[in-house]
């Protein structure tokens, strides 16, 4: 059996055994050579030498543009960003540049770069810490964008970012540093998976909502209603195959995540799923989302804010008809 | 003055400042007759883009701006190629990808050209900390106008360049002087406190050079200069080039104004025409360049008159080139957004 890991610890992993493979692979970011204010880049300046962990200035958007011109000129950087919200400081050059060199030059150049973010919401830290933005990554064409739930995938899926060719925005929920979970090594690389089984309602969600799902699909069950919980994984590219089949069975679905529910991944998500071959759906698809407001950094601000697993498991009684459905993208009630 | 180089080199650089300035004087040409969208050309600052670039080595990377044309042509990219891409050809450099405003050249050293002003500094930047860490001998250039430092990122990268030592050469060239055709409090180019502009890289104890960016001889000092300390491990170069505005620029400014280059104003101030006159006897830089290796000897009037015929019909058959080439396949429009 695979030794259970944290999950802090399995992006740790990911980091260290990229650059043991490849000594192109190097990690710039603020404070990294001392592991960063959770811990993930911890230790790896002693292994690999100064010369790869670069401690940079508080300049996003120029460590954004650098590792871009590097990831262009024979580098495979990995730019650790230290909370999400402030990626919003270097957009143009992930935007405009990182996710558009490929493209505007016929080709000719790769961005082999990734992006190590991390944010959701997870100890009040109030608006500027607690946001999650992966709905603008997911809008960029030439961005991929994924978001593990599991230290199994955090390990894995932060490998196979780091190889890619393209710019990968690699996402981590810090409410999730410290959850546990096997690492295997055999995860696969690519599109979303089946996380439980369930014939009454699927309910499609990534990141720590995953978790939030699960738990949701435990109360149900004790109801004798069955979720099938699918964990995307990947938001760009969007692998929608195993959510489609669920919903053809169950005809009815819940998607749900931490982020903002307006013009967030969920959109995409329903009207992709509302029109794949052979849906008929008993309901009108649910989104479960936060609420549309910046997050308050009191307790119950934050509380009152956050979307948990007892707004999925009203979202699923009110497609069954058992309390009335909320389709119009606001929080749920809790339980 | 001129560089101190052999003859044939000499005679290089007039050669590529020729091909810039045929080539933009082409463009706007063209531009009358067909849609080729807005621009802005380079005519006026061939003696700083060629004796600065032409020196740089295979290997060597530069990343630009939205005047570029005249930075690619500099170290030898096809013009046909370029006339094709900025006509949006599936034979351009970018195979109509990118246009005027995005024209790369692997081979030439320019991976990207940026249109988000301030956009190339962290690029630029971030190709030199790849060559120092991969223990490459390259140096990067970062190439710019003045309003480029009104950005954040200028001051965020040339801090991260000094702080470890990297190789690369942020040449401002800083043409906001004197804007020609340009009414007073018209389109100011340049919107900064600072003053000279040096002081912002000096701020950050960065070596700084200004230069006469219409003095051949001078730019080519400079920049080698600035290329021995990236070379030798002695970390980045800020150098300011000034010249003046040529109002180069479509839709805003689409007509040539000072007329098509005539040579021979070198060497005869008589056949200069009376509008403009200051700019042809003393601010253009090629014709200064002319001047100057006419007097040491290097070159003859017919010589000079000859190797503008070439490159004039090399220009010409670019032009014709891209004008016959065909538009990329529609379907070309969804690849290559992933590697």
């Amino acid at each position: 059996m695979a030794a259970r890991i944290r999950y802090i610890e399995a992006v740790r992993q990911g980091l260290q055994s990229s650059m043991r493979s490849d000594p192109s692979v190097i990690v710039l970011g603020e404070d990294v050579r001392y592991g960063g204010p959770f811990g993930a880049t911890k230790g790896l300046a002693d292994e690999f030498g100064k010369g790869r962990i670069l401690d940079t200035p508080i300049s996003e958007a120029t460590v954004m543009g650098m590792a871009t011109g590097a990831a262009a000129t024979g580098l495979r950087p990995i730019v650790e960003i230290m909370f999400v919200d402030f990626a919003t400081l270097a957009m143009d050059q992930l935007v405009n540049h990182a996710a558009k060199l490929g493209f505007m030059t016929g080709g000719l150049l790769r961005v082999p770069l990734t992006v190590r973010v991390q944010g959701g919401v997870s100890g009040r830290f109030g608006a500027h810490h607690s946001q999650s933005l992966e709905a603008w990554f997911l809008h960029t064409p030439g961005l991929k964008v994924v978001a593990p739930a599991f230290p199994g995938d955090a390990a894995r899926l932060l490998e196979v970012a780091i190889a890619d060719d393209n710019p990968v925005v690699y996402m981590e929920h810090r409410g999730l540093y410290w959850t546990k979970g096997e690492v295997t090594g055999n995860e696969p690389a690519s599109g979303s998976v089946v996380r439980r089984r369930g014939d009454h309602v699927t309910i499609v969600s990534y990141s720590r909502m995953v978790h939030h799902a699960l738990a949701a699909a435990d109360t149900l069950a004790a109801d004798g209603i069955g979720c099938e919980v699918i964990d995307l994984r990947w938001l760009a590219p969007l692998d929608l195959e195993p959510a489609v089949a669920s919903l053809r069975r169950t005809g009815r679905a819940v998607v749900a995540h931490e982020a903002v529910t307006t013009g967030g991944v969920g959109a995409e998500v329903v009207a992709r799923l509302q029109a794949a071959r052979g849906i008929r759906t008993r309901a009108p698809i649910a989104r479960v989302g936060a609420p549309f407001a910046p997050v308050g950094a009191a307790p119950e601000l934050e509380d009152a804010f956050v979307p948990g697993s007892g707004d999925i498991v009203g979202a699923v009684r009110g497609l069954l008809g058992e309390a009335p459905p909320r389709t119009d993208g606001q929080k749920g009630g809790r339980t | 003055m001129i560089p101190d180089l052999p003859a044939d080199r000499l005679t290089d650089y007039l050669r590529r400042m020729l091909v810039i300035r045929r080539f933009e004087e082409g463009l706007i040409e063209l531009a009358g007759e067909y849609a080729v969208g807005h621009f802005h050309v380079y005519i006026g600052q061939e003696a700083t883009g060629v004796p600065a670039l032409a020196q740089l080595e295979p290997g060597d990377v530069g990343f630009t701006t939205h005047r570029n044309h005249g930075h690619l042509l500099a170290r030898g990219t096809d013009p046909a190629a370029m006339f094709a891409e900025i006509l949006g050809k599936e034979t351009g450099t970018n195979r109509g990808k990118g246009g005027t405003l995005h024209i790369a050249s692997l081979e030439n050293g320019f991976p990207t050209t940026s249109a988000a002003t301030g956009g190339c500094t962290p690029l630029a930047t971030g190709a030199a900390f790849a060559f120092s860490r991969l223990g490459r001998d390259r140096v990067s250039v970062c190439l710019f106008g003045d309003g480029a430092l009104e950005e954040g990122t200028f001051h965020e990268s040339i801090n991260i360049a000094a702080l470890e030592s990297l190789p690369v050469i942020y040449l401002c060239e800083n043409n906001s002087l004197e804007a020609l055709g340009q009414k007073a409090n018209e389109y100011p180019s340049s919107t900064m406190a600072a003053a000279p502009l040096t002081d912002l890289a000096a701020a950050f104890k960065v070596p700084t050079i200004t230069v006469d960016g219409t003095d051949t001889g001078a730019v080519h000092d400079a920049m080698a200069t600035a290329v021995g300390r990236a070379r030798g491990g002695g970390g980045p170069t800020f150098i300011e080039a000034l010249t003046v505005r040529w109002p180069g620029s479509r839709p805003i400014w689409p007509q040539l104004l000072t007329g098509p280059t005539d040579l021979s104003y070198a060497w005869d101030p008589s056949a200069i025409p009376a509008d403009y006159a200051v700019w042809h006897a003393e601010q253009d830089g090629l014709l200064r360049y002319v001047r100057e290796l006419l007097s040491a000897g290097v070159l003859t009037p017919d010589e000079a008159l000859a190797m503008d015929e070439q490159v004039k019909d090399r220009i010409e058959r670019g032009v014709r080139f891209a004008l016959d080439s065909p538009y990329p396949p529609v379907a070309s429009a969804l690849e290559s957004v992933y590697a």
